[in-house]
């Protein structure tokens, strides 16, 4: 089986998030940058289909030599390789056809991605990859299993989750649950040391054009001060609700 | 040229989220100069979404479809947005629609935001602001396709009556065995519990309740309130709840018109995923705790004290 993994390379979450360049453009000034958590989730999977089934793990990632720690991070986890797509990562639709093209060349019969990028929060790439490709594809996956051609996983609904059959090729956009918390790796020092000698290819991007474009942005309106209410005064609490809020 | 809503259901019933499409397609079909036009999927009566103003309701009864089905509903969405030219399609930002939504733009040769939350600001260029940052930020967004798919933030804009005298049309729709590459075995569902996504208010609760034990208060009161249950991600990760109650950046979105936050500290992980909620009360022992900075409401007391005598008068009220 040979897997691709995305990885996007996004803001810590505790990041403060700040713009420039009035407020067109993301100000990268002082953070820092991880890979995705949910390709995290996917990446560790990878690692098991690896460990466990002989899979080979493949990671890219869309976008400038910026990323590069990330994807090597990605190696010291354990990935074999990792590939660059030269050029910036402008929208989601744009960032899904270079990665199509590199499923295609590369032949690769399972894609993990993530169910979004904390950053830009789009959820588009899995789900538009999977229609380009025509592959079959499954979001917010917390389980899967490989057996042959056939594939078992489960992916959350509104207050619970459903259990799926489908078949390779396949794409699968991960979140918790597809490995648990605890199991995510973090590299360690011979990992780090393997990583500077595995192969990072740069590509360069196959032409396409970007369908959306972000023109600025905001922050949302500070808002007003708490109202504290005191502790022996539950009923006051009711009555903001009910009368000034209008909640209950 | 037309509005395309999906008004999605489930078993037969429409979703809140339905009619708050239904009421965002009609103003953007007036702003657009068209007309909206309304998907249902194996709904019988499709009727009330007329109230939201839907003109036209095109209808699919197709019993190989009988629960979501992204590739499919996609493929159906495409087949009815070709026959009834729309210019736009818009899909609520629910894991169903979040599925479904990217598909259905590639489809469509469309470009796709989601997670809109305000009617476009211009309509040439097509400019809309969606969530960025997980709710830390807003980004104003350019479509410039042709056809413009838009995903719907949950209570973004509301559900506004707009009635309408509408009509119902049957349509046809041809699936095929590619787009029932992935299948459903089973579903399990808690049933009879309101859940976080379809949740006026949510009750969450963290580590300030020491065990598994004390989340007995913290349903009844989600009960009293006819709320949804939610927790922060230590305590799912402790196994003191399920998986499915963690909110936050990496859990669960959290856009209720109340959310009440009980023990819990307001890290900013957590906090990313429940901003978008209106009104916001935290119950915490501790003054200094950061959600008092994000929470609109707050009393600084012990849970254990605060949350029965809560129970209590909101029980007496309901009952006045
Ligand atoms: C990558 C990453 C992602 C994360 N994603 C999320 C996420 O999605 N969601 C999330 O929730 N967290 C997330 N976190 C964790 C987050 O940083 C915090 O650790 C977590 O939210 C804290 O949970 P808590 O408030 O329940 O616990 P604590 O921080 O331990 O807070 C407990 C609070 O309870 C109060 N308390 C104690 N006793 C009482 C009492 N008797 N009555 C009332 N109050 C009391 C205390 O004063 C304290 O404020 C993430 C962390 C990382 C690193
Ligand atoms: N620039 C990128 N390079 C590689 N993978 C990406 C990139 N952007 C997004 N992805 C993948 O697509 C998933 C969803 O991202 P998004 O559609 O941006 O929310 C992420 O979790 C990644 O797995």
């Amino acid at each position: 089986m040979k897997i691709l993994v995305c990885i996007s390379h996004v803001p810590d979450t505790t990041s403060k998030i700040n713009f420039k360049e009035n407020d067109t453009k993301f100000d990268a000034n002082g953070v820092q940058f991880v890979i995705n958590p949910y390709d995290e989730f996917s990446l560790t999977r990878a690692m098991w289909f690896k460990e466990k089934q002989g899979a080979t793990v493949t990671v890219v990632n869309v976008g400038n030599a910026t990323t590069e720690p990330t994807l090597r991070k990605a190696l010291a986890i354990g990935a074999d390789d990792a590939i660059r797509v030269n050029t910036e990562a402008l929208d989601g639709f744009l960032v899904a056809k270079q990665i199509a093209e590199v499923v295609k060349k590369g032949d690769y019969d399972l894609v993990l991605a993530g169910r979004e990028s904390i950053d830009y929060n789009g959820g588009m790439v899995p789900g538009m990859l999977a229609s380009i490709l025509d592959f079959n594809f499954v979001n917010g996956c917390i389980g899967l299993e490989i057996d042959g051609d056939a594939a078992t996983a489960s992916r959350e609904i509104d207050g619970g989750n459903e259990k799926i059959s489908t078949n390779l090729p396949l794409i699968i956009a991960g979140q918790k649950g597809l490995v648990e918390e605890k199991d995510l790796r973090i590299p360690n020092m011979r990992g780090i040391m393997m990583a500077r000698k595995k192969p990072l290819s740069v590509i360069e991007p196959v032409e396409v054009s970007s369908q959306t474009a972000t023109t600025s942005f905001e922050k949302p309106a500070a808002k007003g001060a708490v109202k504290l209410v005191d502790a022996d005064n539950v009923d006051e609490l009711i009555n903001l609700l009910h009368n000034e809020a209008k909640v209950i | 040229m037309s509005v395309l809503v999906f008004a999605d259901s489930s078993e037969g019933k429409f979703k809140k989220s339905a009619f708050e499409v239904v009421s965002y397609g009609k103003k953007i079909a007036e702003q657009l100069g068209s007309n909206v036009v309304a998907v249902t999927i194996n709904v019988a009566d499709a009727s009330e979404l007329y109230t939201y103003g839907a003109e036209k309701v095109v209808s699919v009864s197709n019993d190989q479809i009988t629960t979501f089905n992204a590739k499919a509903y996609a493929s159906v969405l495409k087949q009815i947005a070709s026959k009834e030219n729309a210019s736009a399609v818009i899909i609520d930002s629910s894991i169903d629609g979040l599925y479904l939504a990217p598909m259905v733009a590639v489809n469509l040769e469309a470009g796709y935001a989601s997670n809109v939350v305000a009617l476009p600001s211009s309509t040439s260029p097509f400019t809309v602001k969606r969530k960025a940052f997980s709710n830390k930020a807003f980004s104003n967004t350019i479509i410039s396709t042709d056809v413009k798919i838009i995903g719907l933030a949950k209570n973004s804009f509301g559900v506004h009556e707009n009635p309408v005298s509408g009509t119902t049309e049957s349509f046809d729709a041809q699936i095929t065995d590619a787009d029932l590459g992935v299948k459903s075995v089973s579903v399990d569902k808690a049933t009879g519990k309101v859940t976080i996504a379809d949740a006026d208010i949510v009750i969450s609760a963290g580590r300030g309740l020491k065990g598994p034990e004390n989340w007995g208060m913290i349903e009844e009161l989600a009960e009293v309130l006819g709320a949804a249950t939610a927790c922060s991600k230590p305590v799912s990760d402790l196994g003191w709840r399920p998986h499915g109650e963690h909110v936050g950046q990496t859990g669960k979105p959290v856009a209720s018109n109340l959310y009440i936050a009980i023990g819990i500290s307001g890290a900013i992980q957590h906090l990313a995923g429940i901003n978008a909620s209106k009104v916001k009360v935290v119950i915490n022992t501790d003054p200094e705790a950061p959600f008092f900075k994000a929470a609109d409401y707050g009393i600084v007391g012990d849970a254990f004290e605060v949350v029965p005598t809560l129970i209590e008068k909101l029980k007496a009220f309901k009952q006045s």
